[in-house]
């Protein structure tokens, strides 16, 4: 055989196989939600939403407790975590923009994107809960804005670094102080780019499991008081997945549709604000 | 007139609708040095490239015509690794392979499959010379082909071309990010290079056409205007166009 | 009036000052409180004891590291040979074959692996992939590697479908999208005339990506393969469903192991004496150690690389 074809042999094959890798992929991809959707799905039903859990062995029952427990915990971490993110990140942007120790942070705030979220977890748990005497609700939001912060950090730091550096100057120019061109121009500059940025990481967020386990824990009750134990849908889901019982893996899988739901959903959106905004100029 | 190496005949090229060649002819010289020059946007590096079908690379491109090369047309053949190892390319910017200085200009010989080291070590050495680069890097062989100066990496390339031994090498502006020194070794460099194999140049300079070339053929807007000897063209042009851009008037 | 302006803009700046140095406080705090909290371990089972012993008994009252650090650099290794591959082939055919029309898309749905929750990868690794692993394809790999005398021993036991190499499939998949993306921009950085010069040497297409675009992009690609390994390491939720809970170190990959994330979700509460609750801390800084190292490492050769 010549060499030529060896070697166009040899490129076939490899090609072949990156072609295989990017089919894996998609596999991956399509059997994970496929196999989620279609179990969740017979699982869905408005007594999911609507009642809160019942003893094993009773039929019937739902998730509704979890529902309003992630929502105001994920409230909370909203509340407390994004001011502090897009402040820090505004710091790093703007007026840090190019000292030394600003790179440093937001190198910190990147690693931090990748940290193990169970160490956060256990942080949280020594600083807040050990203190309090009790699993809270407050504790796991501030878990979860813990996980928050670097992230939305680092998305406005990017974001607003987009903005081009001469429309300031000419805010500067008319004598505007920082603040005012910060407020007036950079922040109304970037207000897409950092409301899906924003979006889209406390969606991220929001769908942890590890830093509630030791922090918000969980409870089969409605509770709107966040200075007790709280329930959360992915603690659930993990607790009863876990667990011997048919009817709890039922409603694990139901919470799991609603979340790759939410997941899928959001995912979407965001993509579908940045092409409008690209579309848009 | 010499041997002819490569006949064009009623080339043209498109980019998807658009029409960037229009039926040019040309014949290029065996053992010459052959310039196109024009004003930019000219199309003669969309020409050059059309030599070792470069546009292959990238969709909705299209020839029309033929360039017989060893009695085949060029843009009809099947075996591109065949034609592109027959026929070098130099580009604007120096392009060393993220390799050694010795892989580099090694590496037209792996691909053709010659594994003799002693083999190999014989022709790196004959190429670096032919390409004025041996005395400044015999001692690194083995250091990273980025670790040269931008000159020397030129010629680098230029070696790892003529390693394998060209039939002609194209040549796409090749100082044109070099400085006044580097751009004279290069110069000189090809003036040479005829002595061994064919040379097409695309060039914006015409001092350097002037300098360097036997033959020049100057294009505008897609077509072949005049083709001629280079004294011919630069002292007793037939065109009035390429007497307005030789002499300055526009481009 | 101007008085007003400089009294906002301190404070704005000083505001915004202050939320950056969160991050630090935040990281600080972080290892003050798991050095702390994991001393009274530290002095009792010392450093290289605590790594190396796999003793883990609470009713003793001895507790080792071991069984805990290998489940988690084992489960790590292997999600990056199944995943490093698939994910170079990914980016490759991202960036050099894909059609120009679908490759948005085909991004897109990469990266929508990364932002499923881990959750999901737990329930499914459990319910959906375990069971597969269990009936098929493990004892599928007994019948092709037990005859093999010396690869035997990593597919020794009953086939459980909750394992080590169940643990490594679910993370390989979660950690594709990061080091897939990271080398689709790596790749996408080589320069035109680079690739353009090797076909001109009459490379073929493969050629081009492995003597040219692999050497060219090398480190962003080690960068993102220590990201993913940092990400891997640390990961809880996917593992905790398939991987067991168990202390002992086996060498088969067909059975249960448990990492440090592991321990600690299943543990943590259970903790009922100090020594106890001090050895899983100190369990938790030592993660902390090691994926602060893998994700400074690559901070700091993509800094490099951007220079």
């Amino acid at each position: 055989m010549n060499l030529v074809k060896k070697r166009k042999i040899k490129n076939a094959i490899a090609l072949s196989a990156s072609v295989f890798a990017a089919i894996v992929g998609l596999f991956w991809l399509v059997f994970i939600l496929s196999s989620v959707l279609i179990k969740g799905a017979s699982s869905i039903n408005l007594s999911l939403f609507l009642n809160d859990p019942v003893p094993p062995g009773i039929p019937g029952g739902g998730l509704r407790c979890a529902f309003v427990g992630q929502a105001i915990i994920t409230l909370i971490a909203t509340l407390v975590g994004v001011p502090i993110g897009v402040l820090g990140g505004t710091f790093l942007a703007e007026y840090g923009r190019y000292k030394k120790y600003s790179g440093i942070i937001s190198s910190l705030a990147d690693m931090m994107t990748s940290f193990p979220s169970i160490v956060v977890g256990v942080f949280v748990y020594t600083v807040m809960v050990r203190p309090m005497g009790h699993f809270n609700g407050y504790a796991g939001a501030v878990a979860l804005a813990i996980i928050m912060i670097p992230i939305i950090v680092r998305t406005t730091e990017e974001t607003l670094k987009l903005i081009p550096w001469e429309l300031r100057e000419a805010a500067f120019a008319l004598g505007a102080p920082y603040y005012r061109v910060i407020k007036d121009i950079v922040f109304r500059g970037a207000a897409t780019g950092l409301f899906t940025g924003i979006l889209l990481s406390v969606a991220r967020v929001a769908v942890e499991t590890a830093p509630l386990l030791f922090t918000s824990f969980n409870n089969s009750f409605l509770t709107l008081n966040p200075n007790q134990p709280m329930p959360s849908l992915t603690v659930t889901i993990y607790q009863y997945a876990m667990g011997p019982y048919e009817a709890w893996h039922r409603l694990a899988w139901g919470a799991s549709f609603v979340i790759v739901l939410f997941v899928l959903v959001m995912s979407v959106f965001g993509r579908w604000i940045i092409s409008k905004r690209y579309k848009n100029g | 007139m010499g041997e002819v190496l490569i006949k064009v005949r009623n080339l043209s090229f498109y980019y998807g609708e658009n029409r960037v060649l229009k039926d040019i002819n040309m014949d290029v010289f065996k053992n010459t040095v052959t310039a196109l020059i024009g004003p930019s946007g000219c199309g003669k590096t969309t020409f050059l490239r059309c030599f070792n079908r470069m546009h292959d690379l990238y969709k909705g491109n299209r020839y029309e015509g033929e360039i017989i090369y060893n009695g085949e047309n060029i843009l009809k053949t099947q075996d591109l690794i065949r034609l592109r190892s027959k026929i070098g390319m130099v580009f604007q910017r120096p392009t060393p392979f993220p390799m050694s200085i010795f892989d580099n200009v090694a590496y037209g010989l792996k691909l053709k499959g010659i594994k003799k080291k002693s083999e190999i070590e014989v022709i790196v050495e004959r190429s670096l010379m032919e390409a004025a680069l041996w005395d400044e890097v015999k001692d690194k062989l083995n250091s990273p082909a980025t670790s040269l100066s931008g000159g020397q990496q030129q010629r680098l390339v230029i070696a790892r071309t003529l390693a394998i031994e060209p039939d002609i090498i194209l040549f796409d502006e090749p100082t044109s990010a070099l400085d006044p020194i580097a751009t004279a070794k290069i110069e000189e460099l090809i003036t040479h290079l005829k002595d061994i194999t064919t040379v097409l140049i695309v060039t914006h300079n015409m001092q350097q056409a002037a300098r360097i070339s036997e033959y020049t053929a100057f294009m505008y807007r897609g077509e072949l205007i005049e083709f001629d000897k280079t004294e011919n063209i630069f002292t007793n042009p037939k065109e009035e166009l390429t007497e307005k851009y030789i002499t300055g008037r526009f481009g | 009036m101007k008085e007003r302006f400089y009294v906002k803009e301190g404070l704005f700046k000083s505001l915004s000052f202050a939320s950056a140095l969160i991050i630090v406080l935040i990281c600080i705090a972080m290892f003050v409180v798991l050095f702390v909290f994991s001393y009274p371990a530290i002095k009792q089972f010392g450093v290289v004891h605590f790594i190396l012993s796999d003793a883990w008994n609470p009713v003793r009252k001895v507790f080792g590291g071991a069984g805990a650090i290998y489940g988690t650099i084992v489960t790590t290794v292997l999600s990056l040979i199944f995943a490093v591959p698939v994910s170079l082939g990914i980016a490759v055919f991202i960036t050099q074959i894909c059609p120009h029309s679908l490759k948005r898309y085909f991004s897109n749905a990469i990266e929508l692996l990364a932002s499923i929750p881990s959750i999901i990868y737990g329930m499914w690794g459990l319910f959906t992939l375990a069971p597969l692993m269990r009936n098929y394809i493990e004892p599928f790999l007994q019948k092709i590697f037990l005859p093999i005398p010396v690869v035997r021993c990593l597919f020794e036991g009953t086939p459980l479908g909750i394992d080590l190499l169940t643990s490594g499939l679910v993370l390989s998949i979660m950690i594709i999208p990061f080091i897939s993306s990271i080398a689709r921009d790596t790749f996408e950085l080589v320069p035109k005339e680079l690739k353009e010069s090797a076909y001109a040497m009459g490379a073929t297409k493969w050629e081009m990506i492995k003597d040219v675009i692999f050497p060219y992009s090398k480190i962003g690609v080690l960068s993102g393969i220590i990201i993913a390994t940092g990400r891997a390491l640390g990961e809880t939720m996917a593992v905790a469903f398939v991987l067991g809970n168990d202390h002992n170190i086996h060498l088969s990959l067909l059975k249960s192991s448990t990492t440090i994330s592991v321990t600690l979700a299943n543990e943590f509460t259970e903790a009922d004496f100090s020594l106890y609750l001090s050895s899983l801390f100190y369990l938790a800084f030592i993660l902390f150690i090691m994926s602060f190292t893998a994700l400074g490492l690559a901070k700091f050769l993509l800094k490099r690389m951007k220079r």
